[in-house]
């Protein structure tokens, strides 16, 4: 990945976000009759490039984009930002919860054009140097995994769904938390984590 | 996925310019929940998307005056939660709350809800040809009707289609008679909600009275004190975060014992959100009990053309609708 920092600024040229590989190596490929007789099905589509600003975790990005791209793709396949998981792609699993302005969102559905100008922040931002963040430290507190898959997501909607003020019982802890799946089944782990780290939050 | 190139409109008039240069195959996107997915999925194609959801004052909630006016970019999560609404239309905001996740409601807007696209798993599942679907593809046949059809509609289906309207707030919006407001290459009108949905009937891909190009740009709803007597009823497979198997919208205007006026609409029933105008002719004066409003409630399904799978519907949604009337009637459910 090309990167370039000036005035504080990371700033990325252009890469293929989306069929990465395809498209390079039917790029490659001369004119032949077996290559001919391969290629019409499977056409690459070439992307239109986005310009794009944004805040990461706080530190200002420019982008290049191709439009296509979900915010969840920007993060992981072109920031190598992996701690946002892609579970359904379909906005149905909550493994991709990350905060647009504040507000949790699923990145899967988000395209990646729509955070110009706005922040983002994902659960490589939320801890303090080497100090876990409270609801990190709860879901250990409370054994509130089991693979982790869905944790980073979890833990995301967990920290909004204390800040919105929705984790005032254990019923609404359950149903504001009910966009994020846990195939595991640790709910119960889950529900005592937030609502410890809402009794913290609320002292704090 | 093709290539899209993408614009960002600030006035609607920027935005419906950028649709006529675009020569039809532009989308407009909000939230993206439903156009994204789809796009996802190959089944919507566009090549241009129009942002909308930034347009200047697109998110403006009002509910001052002899009317409530909802921007169509006011996001699902703000409407479901502003004070008043909860309060005097509680239908509204469960219709809202009980819809998606919290994360999509921080997304999705409260005009492009209007417009979600069934959830059918045939639409959804045969952009690659497996499935025949007269919505995605018109004319290729329906693999839903004598197929696995447990959550298609039992109210409003054709030979074409019986696909279930998806969507939770468009139902509470026809039990209050919501007028949409719409701004197109033509310029500016009001439909009523009931005008608005279309049944599938041989042309189950036109869902919408909405030429191309036109944005929704707001949501009326005439103030009534039957909303402080209402509520919105879900019933899912799970508890939470699932689309309805039925549901129903209701609000209640009474004289002390006896209903003056009903407003009923039904949804996860109907092939378009559902007036249940019988139900609420025959609760007209009545004085409530149980037993009435299951009868008022069934009248509504006797039009009810059920598949192999999907016959519960008619029990669920007749129920559903009872104790939503009685659920309103107390007057006194709030969100939690």
């Amino acid at each position: 990945m090309s990167e370039q920092r000036h005035q504080g600024v990371v700033t990325f040229t252009r890469r293929e976000v989306l069929e990465a590989g395809a498209v390079a190596s039917f790029a490659g490929v001369t004119s032949s009759s077996a290559a001919d007789a391969a290629a019409p099905a499977r056409q690459a589509e070439h992307g239109i490039t986005q310009r794009l600003s944004t805040r990461i975790n706080g530190t200002a990005m420019a982008l290049e984009i191709d439009a296509r791209a979900s915010l969840l793709d920007m993060l992981r396949e072109r920031l190598g930002m992996m701690g946002t998981k892609k579970g359904c792609d379909h906005g149905q699993c909550g493994a991709c919860t990350v905060h647009v302005d504040g507000r949790r969102v699923a990145s899967c559905l988000t395209l990646a054009a729509k955070v110009d100008g706005r922040e983002v922040t994902t659960i490589e931002g939320i801890s303090d140097g080497k100090t876990l963040h409270p609801m990190q430290q709860a879901f250990i507190d409370h054994d509130a995994l089991q693979c982790g898959y869905c944790t980073p997501g979890q833990i995301m909607a967990a920290i909004a769904c204390v800040r919105e003020g929705h984790a005032s019982s254990r019923e609404q802890i359950r149903e504001y938390m009910s966009g994020n799946i846990c195939r595991c089944g640790a709910y119960i782990g889950i529900v005592n984590a937030i609502e410890q780290a809402a009794r913290q939050t609320e002292r704090t | 996925m093709r290539p899209v190139r993408y614009i960002r409109a600030r006035t609607v008039l920027e935005a419906v310019d950028a649709f006529a240069q675009a020569r039809g195959n532009a989308r407009y996107i909000a939230g993206g929940t439903t156009l994204y997915d789809l796009m996802k999925l190959g089944i919507e194609r566009p090549t241009c998307l129009i942002d909308i959801a930034t347009l200047e004052g697109a998110d403006r909630i009002d509910t001052e005056g002899d009317r409530l006016f909802f921007g169509a970019g006011a996001l699902m999560a703000d409407v479901a939660e502003t004070r008043s609404i909860v309060r005097d239309y509680p239908l509204l905001a469960q219709s809202l709350w009980k819809a998606a996740s919290q994360q999509l409601r921080n997304m999705a807007t409260v005009g492009g809800n209007l417009l979600q696209r069934t959830r059918c798993p045939y639409f959804r599942n045969g952009a690659a040809g497996v499935y025949p679907c007269n919505k995605r593809d018109p004319g290729s046949g329906c693999a839903a009707i004598g197929g696995l059809d447990r959550s298609q509609a039992v109210l409003g289906v054709s030979d074409a289609c019986n696909a279930v309207s998806p969507g939770d707030w468009p139902v509470a919006l026809t039990a209050m008679n919501a007028r949409i407001e719409l701004v197109g290459l033509d310029g500016a009108r009001t439909v009523s909600i009931d005008d608005f949905y279309q049944l599938p009937g041989s042309t189950p891909h036109i869902e919408f009275a909405m030429a191309p190009g036109e944005i929704v740009t707001g949501i009326t709803i005439p103030k009534t004190d039957a909303g402080r007597r209402s509520t919105y009823h879900k019933i899912r497979d799970r508890e939470s975060y699932a689309f309805a198997l039925a549901s129903a919208a209701v609000a209640l205007s009474m004289d002390g014992d006896e209903v003056r006026q009903a407003h009923v609409a039904l949804g996860g029933v109907a092939t378009r959100p559902w007036r249940a105008s019988e139900t609420e002719a025959l609760l007209q004066g009545q004085t409530l009990t149980y037993e009435r409003a299951l009868d008022a409630a069934r009248a509504s399904f006797n039009g009810a053309r059920p598949g192999a799978h999907n016959k519960f519907k008619i029990e669920l949604g007749a129920r559903t609708v009872a104790d939503a009337i009685m659920i309103a009637a107390r007057g006194t459910n709030h969100v939690a």
